[in-house]
C-alpha cells in the first residue's frame, strides 16, 4: 500500500486535496502504532506524520510545548524531561498490550486522547491540548486554539480533533499545557480488601481535600493478594502530611504500607498501561469507563458469566477487563452490564475477525450519531479519513 | 457604538401576535413575557451599551417545555437568543427584535447529589454559587468561579466556558462538566457525556462548552465537584517595576509551584481597588501579585515561604503573607472588587485577551501607549498564571465620542494580544462584543470549518444568530 509521508504541512493539504479529489481513502496516522485499535477499515492509501517532526515551541516559563504531530513523544518527553516538566495526563503506551515496536507520535496521542492515572486529578490529553493545526478532508488547514491555556475564542474544535482517531483531520501541529514534575511520588497499599471495600476507600480518599493523583484497585482471585493504591504527588513535606492524614483516613480499611522510588514507578506504569492484567498480550481487552460506585456491580455481573480478570483505576471509574478472545470476546455480557450500570465500553484490543463482528465502540443513540456523522461531513465531506474507524460512516 | 446588528425580519415582525399565540400555547401564562416594560429586563446583559427589545420572553420550567418552544420556533423561522442571568460581557445574551429570548432562570434545582462519585446534577438555570452552596456543608465545592458567581448560571458558564481566579489549579468549565441534557433547534432531546469521565465518539461536550448557545439549549448539567483544600492563604508582593513582577510570575512557575490563583494588577488598579476596598495595598509600586496557596497550615506556611523567596532577586518593595482570615479576606476583596471599584471612578469597557506569559512587561507598555494616544486610562487586572488580561478602559461617556475611542482602545489591544501569539478571548467569549474581530485571529478557512460544525446542529442559523461569526461572510445556512 503507498504510503504518503509529506515533509510539511502545505504538502499534506496538496496530498489531501488530490485524494479528495480522486476518492482516494486514506488511513491517517502517525507511526501506524495504533493500528489494531478501533475498527478496521478498508482503505487505499496511508497518510503518515512521521516526516513531520520536532518541537516548534518550548516555553517552560508558560507551560506549553508544541510538536509537529510525527514527533516521537519519548522526543517530546525528553525536551520536557531536562526543564523538569512533563505532560500532566500521564499517556498511557500501548506497546505493550498491543505488542508493537513502533514509536508512538505527539499527534496520536491527541488524536486518540489518550489518558493514564493521574486523569483523574490532571484531566486526559483533551484537557491539556491548547492548540491544533489540522488538514480537513477538503484539503484546508484549520487551526483551532493555539499556545495560551485561556482561549474560547470560537468554537473549540481542539475538543473534537482530540480522540477523533483520525476520522475529521490530519493533524499537522499540537500545542500542550504542561507541567512541573514533582519533587516527590508516593504510593500507598492496602492488601486485601475485596472490590466493593476498596472502591469505597478511593472515593473517600477522593473526596478528600489530600489532592489524589492516582487511585487504582487491583483484585486478585484471592482476596487476599488484592491491593489497592493511592498515589500522593507534590513537595516532600507535604507528601508526608498528606501520607498521614490519607492512612487516618482510611483507618478502617486496615494498616498501608508506602512505597517509593523505581518500585512504584513502575507499579504505576503497568496500571498506566494495563499491563497488571495477566496475559494481556493474549486475551480481548476492554476499557470501560462509568461512575465508581457502579463499577464494582458491573465487574461482579461479568466475572459471573466470563472468564475475566479485572482491575479499576481513576478510583473505579476506569475498569479494564480482559476477557478470552474467542466469540464476542464477552461483548454481549460487557455492554450489558455497562448498559445497567450506565458508562460506556470499547475494546480496545481482540483478533481482527471479532474486531469485525463487534462494536468496538460503544454504539450511540441515534440523535448522537446524527450529529456525529454531520460533524464529519463537515470535516471530510468525501469521507476518505479513516473511514468507519470510530462507527460506520463516521 | 459601532457594532451592527443585523436588520429584522420583517416578516418575523408583522407575525409578532401569531407567534405569541402559538407559544401561549405551550408554556404556563406567567412564563411567557410579551409587555414592553417586562421586556426590557432583557433588552441587555453586561455589555449595557447594546440592547434590543426582543420579540417575546419565555421562561419555560421544563426540558420538555424547552424543546417544545424550540420545535415551534423552529417551524416557523423565530430566532431564539438562549439566557441564563444576562452577565455575559460580551453581549452573549443580548436578543435582537425578531427573537425571541429563552431563558432558563426558572429551571434552577438540583437533581442528584452523589459524593461517591464526586458529581452535582442540575438544571442549568442555577447559580454558578448555588451549585457550591448544594454541597458546601459536605466539604464539597464546584471549582470554576467567576467573579461573577453570585447571579450567573451554569448555562451560561457552559456556553461561555467561563474560567475563574482559581483555574490555574482547578481548569476552567470545560474541565469540570461532565454530562449534558442539550435541545437542539428542531426539538430533539440529546444527552451528551454522564456520570463518567470520558463519553464515546467526538467530544460533543468539548464542542458545546463554549458554543455560546448556537448549537442548541442546555437544560441540565452533570458537573464534578472537589472536597474544599483544608485551608488557604495568600500572599501579596509589591514591585516598582513591571518587568521585575513578570519575571517572578515565571520563577514561580519555574520553581514547580503552582499556585491556586495569581494576579496581577498594575498601579492605576492598585490605586482604584485600595480606595475602594481598603485591603493595605501598596499604593508606591507599579505591578502588584497576590498569590494564593492551599493546603494545611504548614503546607501553605512551607510553600510561601518558598514563594518569597523566589521572589527576593526580583526586588520586591512590599512583602506581605496573610496571617490570618481577615487579612486573606481583605487581600481578595480588593482584588475581587477591581469591576465596582472602577465603574465608581469612571466608566469603562473590560477587555479580555490572553497574551504568552513571557510578552507581559511589552504588552503593558503597548496599552499605556495605545490608551494615552487616545487621551484615555487603563488599569489592569489580570489572571497572571495564564495570561488572560482584564484591562479596563476607562471614559465618561457624557463626553461624546468617548465612547468610541475606549471601543478602539479596546479594539486595538484585543489585536495586539493577538499579535503577541494570544487570543481575543480567555473567558468572556466573542459574543457581538469581538465578533467583527474574529477576522483577525482566524482565517478563512478556520472560520468556515467552524461555520461547518455549527450547520450541523443549526443549519438555519436561528440560534443566537448575531454573535461569534462576522455578518458578512456567513454561509452553509
Ligand atoms: C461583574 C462580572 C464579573 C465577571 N467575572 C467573570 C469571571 O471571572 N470569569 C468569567 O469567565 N466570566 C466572568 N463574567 C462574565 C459572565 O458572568 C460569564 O460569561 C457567565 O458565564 C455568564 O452567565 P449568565 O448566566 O449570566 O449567562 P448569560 O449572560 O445569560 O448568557 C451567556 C451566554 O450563554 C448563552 N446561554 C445562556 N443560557 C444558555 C442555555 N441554557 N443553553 C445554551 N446557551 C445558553 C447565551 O446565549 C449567551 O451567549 C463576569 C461578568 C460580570 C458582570
Amino acid at each position: 500500500m503507498k504510503v504518503y509521508t509529506p515533509r510539511d504541512e502545505s504538502e499534506a493539504a496538496t496530498i489531501v486535496a488530490q485524494a479528495a479529489a480522486g476518492g482516494l481513502r486514506l488511513a491517517i496516522g502517525g507511526a501506524n502504532s495504533k493500528a489494531a485499535l478501533g475498527r478496521r477499515m478498508e482503505v487505499d492509501s496511508r497518510l503518515s506524520s512521521t516526516q513531520m517532526s520536532g518541537v516548534t515551541l518550548y516555553e517552560p516559563a508558560e507551560l506549553v510545548i508544541a510538536a509537529k504531530s510525527g514527533t516521537p513523544v519519548s522526543e517530546v518527553v525528553r525536551v520536557l524531561t531536562e526543564r523538569g516538566q512533563e505532560l500532566p495526563f500521564e499517556p498511557m503506551d500501548y506497546r505493550p498490550l498491543l505488542g508493537t515496536r513502533m514509536e508512538p507520535t505527539i499527534g496520536a496521542l491527541a488524536a486518540m486522547n489518550i489518558s493514564g492515572p493521574r486523569r483523574i486529578m490532571a484531566g486526559a490529553a483533551r484537557d491539556s491540548l491548547i492548540g491544533i493545526r489540522a488538514v480537513n478532508g477538503r484539503g484546508q488547514v484549520v487551526k483551532s486554539g493555539g499556545r495560551v491555556m485561556k482561549n474560547v475564542t470560537g468554537l473549540d474544535l481542539v475538543k473534537l480533533l482530540a480522540g477523533s482517531w483520525g476520522t475529521l483531520g490530519f493533524l499537522t501541529e499540537v500545542t500542550f499545557k504542561v507541567l512541573p514534575r514533582t519533587e516527590r511520588m508516593a504510593t500507598l497499599i492496602w492488601r486485601g480488601l475485596d472490590d466493593v471495600r476498596a472502591i469505597a476507600a478511593l472515593s473517600r480518599a477522593l473526596g478528600s481535600p489530600f489532592d489524589i493523583t492516582g487511585a487504582a484497585h487491583l483484585p486478585t482471585p484471592d482476596v487476599k493478594g488484592s491491593r489497592t493504591l493511592i498515589r500522593l504527588e507534590g513537595f516532600s513535606v507535604s507528601v508526608d502530611y498528606r501520607l498521614g492524614e490519607v492512612r487516618r483516613l482510611l483507618k478502617g480499611a486496615g494498616s498501608a504500607e508506602i512505597l517509593e522510588g523505581r518500585g512504584a514507578e513502575s507499579l504505576w506504569q503497568s496500571v498506566r498501561d494495563a499491563t497488571v492484567l495477566q496475559d494481556h498480550a493474549e486475551r480481548a481487552v476492554w476499557r470501560v469507563s462509568t461512575a465508581p460506585s457502579k463499577a464494582p456491580a458491573l465487574a461482579a455481573e461479568v466475572a459471573r458469566a466470563l472468564d475475566a480478570q479485572w482491575f479499576y483505576d481513576w478510583g473505579g471509574g476506569l475498569l479494564w477487563i480482559a476477557t478470552r478472545p474467542e466469540g464476542d470476546a464477552g461483548a454481549a455480557v460487557v455492554r450489558a452490564a455497562t448498559r445497567s450500570a450506565g458508562g460506556h465500553a470499547t475494546l480496545l484490543r481482540a483478533p481482527d475477525a471479532i474486531r469485525d463482528t463487534v462494536d468496538v465502540f460503544e454504539p450511540q443513540s441515534e440523535a448522537i450519531m446524527t450529529l456525529q456523522r454531520g460533524i464529519k461531513a463537515s470535516f471530510d465531506p468525501a469521507g476518505i479519513f479513516n473511514p468507519g474507524r470510530m462507527y460506520a460512516g463516521v | 457604538m459601532s457594532i451592527a446588528f443585523p436588520k429584522p425580519d420583517q416578516a418575523v415582525l408583522s407575525n409578532r401576535a401569531e407567534i405569541l399565540a402559538g407559544l401561549s400555547r405551550l408554556v404556563a401564562n406567567e412564563a411567557l413575557i410579551v409587555s414592553e416594560d417586562e421586556r426590557r429586563a432583557f433588552e441587555t446583559d453586561g455589555l449595557t451599551a447594546y440592547r434590543r427589545m426582543p420579540l417575546a420572553v419565555v421562561l419555560p420550567s421544563s426540558t420538555a417545555e424547552v424543546s417544545e418552544i424550540l420545535r415551534f420556533c423552529h417551524a416557523h423561522g423565530v430566532k431564539v437568543v438562549p439566557r441564563g442571568a444576562g452577565t455575559s460581557l460580551c453581549g452573549g445574551a443580548i436578543p435582537q427584535e425578531d427573537a425571541i429570548v429563552l431563558g432558563v432562570s426558572k429551571m434552577n434545582r438540583v437533581l442528584e447529589v452523589n459524593l461517591a462519585d464526586r458529581l452535582i446534577r442540575v438544571e442549568s438555570g442555577i447559580t454558578n454559587l448555588g451549585i457550591s452552596q448544594a454541597v458546601a456543608h459536605e466539604g464539597f465545592f464546584y471549582a470554576p468561579d467567576p467573579s461573577s458567581q453570585l447571579a450567573c448560571t451554569i448555562a451560561g458558564n457552559i456556553a461561555m466556558n467561563s474560567g475563574g481566579a482559581h483555574c490555574l489549579k482547578y481548569g476552567v468549565t470545560t474541565n469540570n462538566l461532565l454530562g449534558v441534557t442539550l435541545v437542539l433547534l428542531d426539538g430533539t432531546i440529546v444527552e451528551i457525556g454522564g456520570d463518567g469521565l470520558d463519553a464515546p465518539g467526538y467530544d460533543l461536550l468539548g464542542l458545546i462548552t463554549g458554543s455560546e448557545g448556537q448549537l442548541g439549549v442546555v437544560t441540565e448539567a452533570t458537573v464534578r465537584i472537589l472536597h474544599a483544600a483544608e485551608g488557604a492563604r495568600p500572599a501579596l508582593l509589591g514591585f516598582e517595576r513591571v518587568n521585575d513582577a513578570g519575571a517572578c510570575v515565571a520563577a514561580i512557575i519555574a520553581a514547580g509551584i503552582i499556585p491556586v490563583a495569581l494576579e496581577y494588577m498594575d498601579r492605576p488598579a492598585i490605586q482604584i481597588c485600595e480606595a475602594f476596598a481598603h485591603a493595605g495595598y501598596p499604593l508606591d509600586v507599579d505591578a502588584m501579585l497576590i498569590v494564593e496557596v492551599e493546603g494545611s497550615d504548614a503546607e501553605i506556611d512551607d510553600m510561601l515561604r518558598r514563594i518569597v523567596a523566589i521572589a527576593e532577586p526580583f526586588h520586591p518593595k512590599t512583602i506581605r503573607v496573610s496571617q490570618s482570615e481577615a487579612e486573606s479576606a481583605a487581600i481578595w476583596k480588593g482584588r475581587k472588587s477591581a469591576f465596582g471599584a472602577t465603574g465608581r471612578v469612571a466608566d469603562y469597557i473590560c477587555m479580555d485577551g490572553t497574551i504568552p506569559t513571557g510578552q507581559l512587561p511589552y504588552v503593558l507598555k503597548r496599552i499605556d501607549e495605545i490608551a494615552a494616544a487616545e487621551g484615555l486610562g487603563v488599569a489592569n487586572v489580570f489572571h497572571a498564571g495564564d495570561g488572560n488580561l482584564h484591562p479596563l478602559v476607562m471614559f465618561d461617556t457624557n463626553k461624546p465620542g468617548e465612547m468610541e475611542k475606549a471601543e478602539h482602545v479596546g479594539e486595538e489591544i484585543l489585536k495586539l494580544c493577538v499579535e503577541v501569539g494570544g487570543c481575543l478571548t480567555g473567558e468572556h467569549g466573542v459574543g457581538i462584543e469581538k465578533r467583527d474581530l474574529m477576522s483577525f485571529q482566524f482565517n478563512t478557512a478556520d472560520l468556515e470549518q467552524q461555520m461547518r460544525v455549527r450547520a450541523v446542529f443549526d443549519p438555519l442559523w436561528l440560534l443566537n444568530p448575531a454573535k461569534v461569526f462576522p455578518l458578512d461572510g456567513r454561509q452553509f445556512s
